[in-house]
C-alpha cells in the first residue's frame, strides 16, 4: 500500500500535532496539521488509531471541533482516567508528535447548508464538540439560520469553549443556554440540575416551524433529551442523535 | 450495557463499502422499521460489534474483525439505497 489517498477510500494518514489547548480541567483540544486532508463537513468525526511498540492497536472515534473553513483540524478529547487512548491523547501527546487518523466519517449527524428552518442543538458534556464545528461553520459561511444551543455541563469550569460560546451568544440569531448539573456559582441565574422537560420546552422551537434538532452526548443524556422532545411534539424524523460511550 | 449508535461504526462501514454509509436507509426484516444506519443501536464491546434495530431490538448487523479482516454480516436488514453507487 502506498501513501496516496484514493478517492472514495478511507485511508489512515498521519497528522502532526501543532498545539495542545487545555479547554477545561477534563478536556483538551488537539490541533493537527494533515497535509492530505480532503476537508470535512461540520458534525463529522474521525477515527484515531494508536499503535503500541508491540503492535497492539487501539482505535477511537472523535468528533471534529474545527469548522471546515479553519486551517487546522481540531479534536477535543476528554480524559477518561482508566481509558486506553484518551489519557494518552489528553495527557502525553506533545506538539510535533504524529497521530494516525482516518476520515472524515459521517453523513448523518452533519450540518447541511440547505437548512432554512430554525435549529436546536442539545449538548451533554463533550457532546458540544460537533456543535462547535457547526457554529463556527455557520459563522464562517455567514449563515442566517436561527440557532439555539442548550449545553449541559457539570459546572461552569467544565464548559468547553466557554469564551467562544459567549461571543457567539452576542449575535441575535444565536441563543445559548447552559445547564449546570453539579456545581453552580452562587449568583447563577441559569438552569441548575439536569435538563428536564420544562427546560427543553422552554428552549425548543415551536413544532410548527419544523425545527431541526441535533442531540449529542452520553447515551442516557441523548435518550432523555430525544424522548422528551418527541413527547413534546417535536417530529421524531427531524431529531438527529449521536451518542458516545465511556470507552476512553 | 450502554448502547452507542450507528455513528460509531461509520468508519468501519466506510472501510467495507468504500463510501459513507451512516445516512443510508435500511429496513428491518423483523419489524419493518426503516432507519438510517446511524440510528441503529450499537453494542461495541461484544466479541465483535452488534447493531440492533432501534424499534424491535433484533440484531440486524454483526461486524467482526478477524486477523485484521473486517467483515459485516447483515441479518434481515435490507439496504434501501445502492451502496455500490460510490460517492
Amino acid at each position: 500500500m502506498g501513501g496516496a489517498v484514493l478517492p472514495g477510500r478511507l485511508t489512515w494518514q498521519p497528522g502532526t500535532v501543532v498545539e495542545l489547548v487545555p479547554e477545561t480541567p477534563r478536556a483538551t483540544s488537539i490541533v493537527l496539521e494533515l497535509p492530505g486532508w480532503p476537508g470535512h463537513r461540520a458534525g463529522q468525526h474521525v477515527d484515531v488509531r494508536l499503535t503500541a511498540a508491540d503492535g497492539y492497536q487501539a482505535q477511537r472515534s472523535y468528533s471534529i471541533a474545527s469548522a471546515p473553513e479553519d486551517g487546522y483540524l481540531v479534536l477535543t478529547v476528554g480524559s477518561v482516567p482508566d481509558g486506553e487512548v484518551s489519557p494518552y491523547l489528553a495527557g502525553e501527546l506533545r506538539p510535533g508528535d504524529e497521530l494516525e487518523l482516518r476520515g472524515p466519517v459521517g453523513g448523518y449527524f452533519v450540518w447541511d447548508d440547505s437548512i432554512r428552518e430554525p435549529v436546536l442543538l442539545v449538548a451533554g458534556g463533550l457532546g458540544i464538540v460537533p456543535f462547535r464545528s457547526m457554529l463556527r461553520h455557520r459563522q464562517a459561511a455567514r449563515g442566517d439560520v436561527a440557532v439555539r444551543l442548550l449545553y449541559s455541563a457539570r459546572s461552569l469550569e467544565d464548559v468547553i469553549y466557554r469564551e467562544e460560546l459567549m461571543r457567539l451568544a452576542a449575535y441575535d440569531e444565536v441563543d445559548i443556554r447552559f445547564a449546570l448539573t453539579r456545581q453552580w456559582p452562587r449568583t447563577w441565574h441559569g438552569h441548575s440540575g439536569r435538563i428536564d422537560s420544562r427546560l427543553l420546552s422552554e428552549v425548543s422551537w415551536s413544532a410548527v416551524d419544523r425545527p431541526r434538532v441535533f442531540i449529542c452526548g452520553p447515551t442516557p443524556f441523548v435518550e432523555t433529551a430525544a424522548s422528551t422532545l418527541a413527547a413534546q411534539g417535536q417530529p421524531p424524523d427531524r431529531i438527529k442523535t449521536e451518542r458516545f460511550g465511556p470507552a476512553g | 450495557m450502554e448502547a452507542l449508535d450507528g455513528n460509531a461504526i461509520g468508519g468501519s462501514l466506510f472501510e467495507l463499502f468504500g463510501r459513507e454509509m451512516t445516512a443510508v436507509d435500511g429496513a428491518c426484516g423483523h419489524c419493518g422499521q426503516v432507519s438510517k444506519l446511524a440510528e441503529l443501536r450499537v453494542y461495541a464491546k461484544a466479541p465483535g460489534t452488534v447493531a440492533r434495530c432501534r424499534s424491535c431490538g433484533e440484531v440486524v448487523l454483526v461486524l467482526t474483525s478477524i486477523r485484521g479482516q473486517l467483515r459485516a454480516t447483515f441479518r434481515q436488514f435490507t439496504l434501501l439505497d445502492n451502496p455500490g453507487a460510490g460517492g
